[in-house]
Order: structure tokens, then C-alpha cells, then sequence
């Protein structure tokens, strides 16, 4: 298998954008992603492009080949993939995957979603997708709901009073979004960035013990990356940064999963896969873009990513260690939670935070001497699991 | 099975689910293969009905299709023969409230209610709700 490296990343502003399309958002993201890629639009051989529920937002599916139309590559292969949170985070996987067996040397890879746009009642509905459509939907299950069950599982597992659980999940929403107020991509820029606990805990109920400041938006937005064998990436840009290590993971039903649930088990299969693709353990990461769509979820991650044991992610919270100047910086783009979370662009998303702060271009936010970095993506509840290691040295 | 019979029954009383003939373990909602070894040596069977709430949530913000029936509690509870259910508690919100978090370990049986369908579910005629019903303590 060849070394992979991406050339050049590219996202919107992520928020609300009613006035543009599925396709405009990723075009808008990919040409950023191309113009500090050093080729020619005909340099690229496929585009592997992310998208969850473009059929229930706006009425749009078969998407892949309108937008590799839209962007000049007509006639390329272009395939859509769905993972539901993790969709562009699943064709990122591909795209190296196909890269390194040497079948592409260059490739596109993004996504678009339209969820702020689609209005509260339509996006809950769109997201309740990627729970079970037969066992779990029936009784209304929603994904605040799903990490609402988890919350307090995880209160009662590791005997820790709800409300004092719920101060450390407010922690991490206060976090989140002091980062996102400081990113000019976030949908929170300039917002939320003086939250307090308090405000977290008192703010509406969506699904107790969740807040609506423990829930990442509804977003609009694209991104796009474009990828390259590592040989050829040293010759077109003078920063490559080499895709280490990738892993995926898959699961059933939140109810199949039972109380491991709150040990993301698929997480912890697809993070121990990346890190042994990359021969890496966690202590070898610098910081972290992890799939906070929920403060409890940031926590779990943490855990399951190995990071820390067990029913200690919390802790790591309160004690600092996940801020900007702790052990081990979480989200310094501000997350799902500060940054938005347009779903099927989101995986690409934390890949563009990673390159630019690899490089160094990452400027309201920087982690010191950042070298090697970790994405996280879930998509449903633990269906799809997708992590990515990516480094500015190469293997 | 199909999934329609197992509301079905659910209706009329009995929730069914299946003993693996290789593990002896349990598997509810039915699956094609044993939840526990994979097996597809399985054979019918009708459950207790009884469990115990493992974890649940009051959702107030419900997806189109829900909207009416909000606020409603979703539960997992662990049936006594070992797999977990999703369903609601068919309690009101503000007894939810009240027993908070002391909700969790409380005993349950098991009884299904239909609700109108949604366009997206895939059952076109009916919906049903597994629902818990709070065991009087003894």
C-alpha cells in the first residue's frame, strides 16, 4: 500500500444558508480545497463525496454526479456515501483506501448537508433516520434522545450523581463553544463564548437530562478535501500532511448494544484500527477533533477513543486536560457544538481543522507544536464509527 | 418472524421473541441470527414480559410524524431473560420528573398501544409503541 497525503482542504462557513444548494455548498468548499492544491481540475480521477439525508432536506438524491458536474469533472466516477454523521468521514476512508492500493493517484473528497435550513421538526426527523427504522423510531427515539439514555447510564455505570454528571457535560458545552466564538468558519463566531455552566444546565430541556446547549445545532454548510498519493503530493505542495492511519466500525441497534453503549464499542474497535494502521498509541496524538454531538458524547469518545479509562472522560473535562493548554486539546475548532454540524460535511470538516492546524494556519485557536492529530466521526447510534490519524510526518 | 407479527402480538398481549438451540440465550425484537453467538437455530418463543428500566429520557423536542404525542418518555429496559427494549413509560411527564433518576432499576411489564402511523415508518397501517407499565412495589 502507497502513503496517502492531502493536497489542499476547503469548508464554508458553516450556519444557516437557505440561499445556497447542496451543490452550491460543496462547490464553494471544494474550490477552496483546489486552489491551494497546486493541479488542474482534470488531475482528478473521482470524487468520493458525503451526504446523509439530502433526500428528506431538499428532495435531492443520486447527488454525487451533480456535483462532480458542478465542479468541472463531468464524466469522472462519482459516488455518494452514506454513513449518516460520518458520511464524508466514510468516503475520506475510501478515498485513501483507494489511493493507497494505487488504483487513483488523485482524488476529491467532501460533503454537503442542509439541515438549519430544513427547520427543527423535518432535521429531527431526518437525523431519527439512523436509529433503528423499526424497534427504535417507533417510540420516537431521537438523537438527543439517544445520548440523553447514555447520559444516565453512564451517571449510574461509574456512580456519579446526575447533576453532578450534567455540571461536567456543561463543561464541555462551555468549552466548545469558547472555541467556536474564536473560529470565523463556526456557526457560533462571535457567539456563546462567555457561557457558563449555569446557562448550560438552565437552559431548555430537549431531552432530559439534555439541554439545548448539551445539543449541537442543526447546520448548513460543505467541505472538501483533495487527496494524493504521497510521492506526488511532495512535488505539488510544500506541506503535505500524510493520512497515517484510518479505521472503521459498524454496530446494530442501540437496544443490540445494550449497556455498551456507553463504552462505544465500535469506537474503540475503529480507533484501535487506526491507531495500528499508523503504529501509533494515543499517547502519540496531540490533539483531537471528536465527534461532540452531545456533551456526553464528547466524553464517551474520550474513553473509547483510549484516551482516558473508563468513566474518567468527565473528570479530564472538569480538571482542564481537554482545553487548548491541557494534556490533551478536544475540538479547538469548537466541535459539532461551537463549530455546527451539517452531517454529511462534518468528517471533512474535522479534516480541514487538522491540516490547517498541522500547518500551522490554524491562527484563532493554535495547539502548541501540533504533529500528529485525530479525527472522530459517528454516524447513528454507533452504526458507523470512523477515525483517521493524520501526521506531518510521514510513516 | 416479520416485524408486523411481533407488534401484532404485542397488541394482543404477548411479547415473542426467540431461545438460540445452540447458547440457550435470548434474542427480542426477533433477529434473523442469535444476538448472542449468531446461531439461526431458533425457536419462538413467548417472553415474561417483565424487566427493569436501565435508562430513559423525556423528549420535548419530537421529529415530524411525533410531534403530537410530545412529551413522552422513551425507556431501554433489560427483560428478564436478558436482551433490551425500546419503548415508552407510560407515565405522565410530571410523575417522570418527580421520580428522576430513582427511576432507573424500577420494575416493569410490558404491553403494546397503537398510535396512527407516520409516512416514513415502514409499517403503513398502524404503529406500535412497546409500552412499561411501573410494577406496584411489594
Amino acid at each position: 500500500m502507497r502513503d496517502v497525503a492531502v493536497l489542499g482542504v476547503g469548508m464554508t462557513k458553516f450556519g444557516k444558508h437557505p440561499d445556497k444548494s447542496l451543490v452550491d455548498l460543496f462547490a464553494e468548499a471544494f474550490f477552496e480545497a483546489f486552489e491551494e492544491s497546486n493541479i488542474e481540475l482534470k488531475d482528478i480521477q473521482a470524487l468520493y463525496y458525503g451526504n446523509f439525508v439530502g433526500e428528506m432536506t431538499d428532495g435531492s438524491g443520486n447527488l454525487s454526479g451533480f456535483m462532480a458536474d458542478e465542479i468541472g469533472l463531468r464524466g469522472i466516477p462519482a459516488i455518494r456515501y452514506e454513513g449518516a454523521c460520518a458520511s464524508s468521514s466514510v468516503a475520506f476512508r475510501e478515498a485513501v483506501r483507494a489511493v493507497a492500493a494505487g488504483y487513483y493517484d488523485i482524488v476529491a473528497v467532501g460533503g454537503s448537508e442542509r439541515l438549519y435550513t430544513a427547520g427543527t421538526e423535518i432535521g429531527t426527523r431526518a437525523l431519527a433516520t439512523a436509529v433503528d427504522g423499526v424497534y427504535e423510531i417507533t417510540a420516537g427515539l431521537t438523537f438527543p434522545g439517544v445520548f440523553a439514555l447514555a447520559a444516565r447510564l453512564y451517571s449510574k455505570a461509574y456512580e456519579i450523581p446526575l447533576e453532578e454528571l450534567r455540571e461536567m457535560m456543561a463543561m464541555v458545552s462551555v468549552k466548545n463553544h469558547r472555541y467556536g466564538a474564536i473560529n470565523p468558519k463556526a456557526q457560533f463566531y462571535g457567539k456563546l463564548g462567555n457561557l457558563k455552566v449555569e446557562d448550560v444546565l438552565n437552559s431548555r430541556m430537549i431531552s432530559s437530562p439534555l439541554t439545548l446547549l448539551d445539543c449541537c445545532p442543526m447546520t448548513d454548510g460543505g467541505s472538501a478535501a483533495i487527496i494524493a498519493a504521497a510521492d506526488i503530493a511532495e512535488d505539488l505542495v510544500d506541506t503535505p500532511v500524510y493520512v497515517r492511519g484510518t479505521g472503521q466500525s459498524s454496530a446494530g441497534g442501540l437496544f443490540r448494544q445494550k449497556g455498551d453503549i456507553i463504552r462505544a464499542i465500535p469506537r474503540r474497535k475503529s480507533s484501535q484500527m487506526a491507531f495500528k494502521e499508523a503504529n501509533m498509541t494515543p499517547k502519540d496524538i496531540d490533539f483531537v477533533e471528536i465527534h461532540d454531538c452531545f456533551t456526553i458524547a464528547e466524553i464517551i469518545a474520550t474513553e473509547a477513543m483510549g484516551f482516558f479509562e473508563y468513566g474518567q472522560g468527565c473528570y479530564a473535562v472538569r480538571d482542564g486536560v481537554t482545553s487548548i493548554d491541557g494534556d490533551l486539546p478536544v475540538n479547538p475548532d469548537g466541535g459539532l457544538i461551537g463549530k455546527g454540524h451539517p452531517v454529511g460535511a462534518t468528517g471533512v470538516s474535522q479534516v480541514y481543522s487538522v491540516v490547517k492546524q498541522l500547518r500551522g494556519e490554524f491562527k484563532e485557536n493554535p495547539v502548541r507544536d501540533a504533529e500528529t492529530a485525530m479525527t472522530d466521526t459517528l454516524g447513528g447510534d454507533f452504526g458507523t464509527l470512523v477515525n483517521i490519524i493524520l501526521s506531518i510526518h510521514r510513516r | 418472524m416479520k416485524f408486523v407479527d411481533f407488534f401484532n402480538a404485542l397488541l394482543g398481549g404477548k411479547l415473542i421473541g426467540q431461545k438460540c438451540g445452540d447458547c440457550g440465550s435470548y434474542t427480542c425484537p426477533p433477529k434473523a441470527t442469535c444476538d448472542n453467538c449468531g446461531s439461526r437455530n431458533l425457536e419462538e418463543v413467548e417472553m415474561s414480559g417483565k424487566g427493569r428500566i436501565m435508562t430513559f429520557t423525556t423528549t420535548y423536542v419530537a421529529p415530524a410524524g411525533y410531534s403530537e404525542e410530545a412529551p413522552y418518555t422513551v425507556a431501554m429496559v433489560e427483560l428478564d431473560e436478558g436482551p433490551w427494549i425500546v419503548g415508552r413509560i407510560d407515565l405522565p411527564v410530571e410523575e417522570i420528573e418527580r421520580l428522576g433518576q430513582a427511576l432507573v432499576g424500577a420494575r416493569v411489564s410490558v404491553y403494546g398501544r397503537e398510535y396512527p402511523t407516520e409516512p416514513f415508518y415502514p409499517n403503513k397501517e398502524k404503529r406500535v409503541v412497546p409500552m412499561f407499565r411501573l410494577e406496584s412495589e411489594r
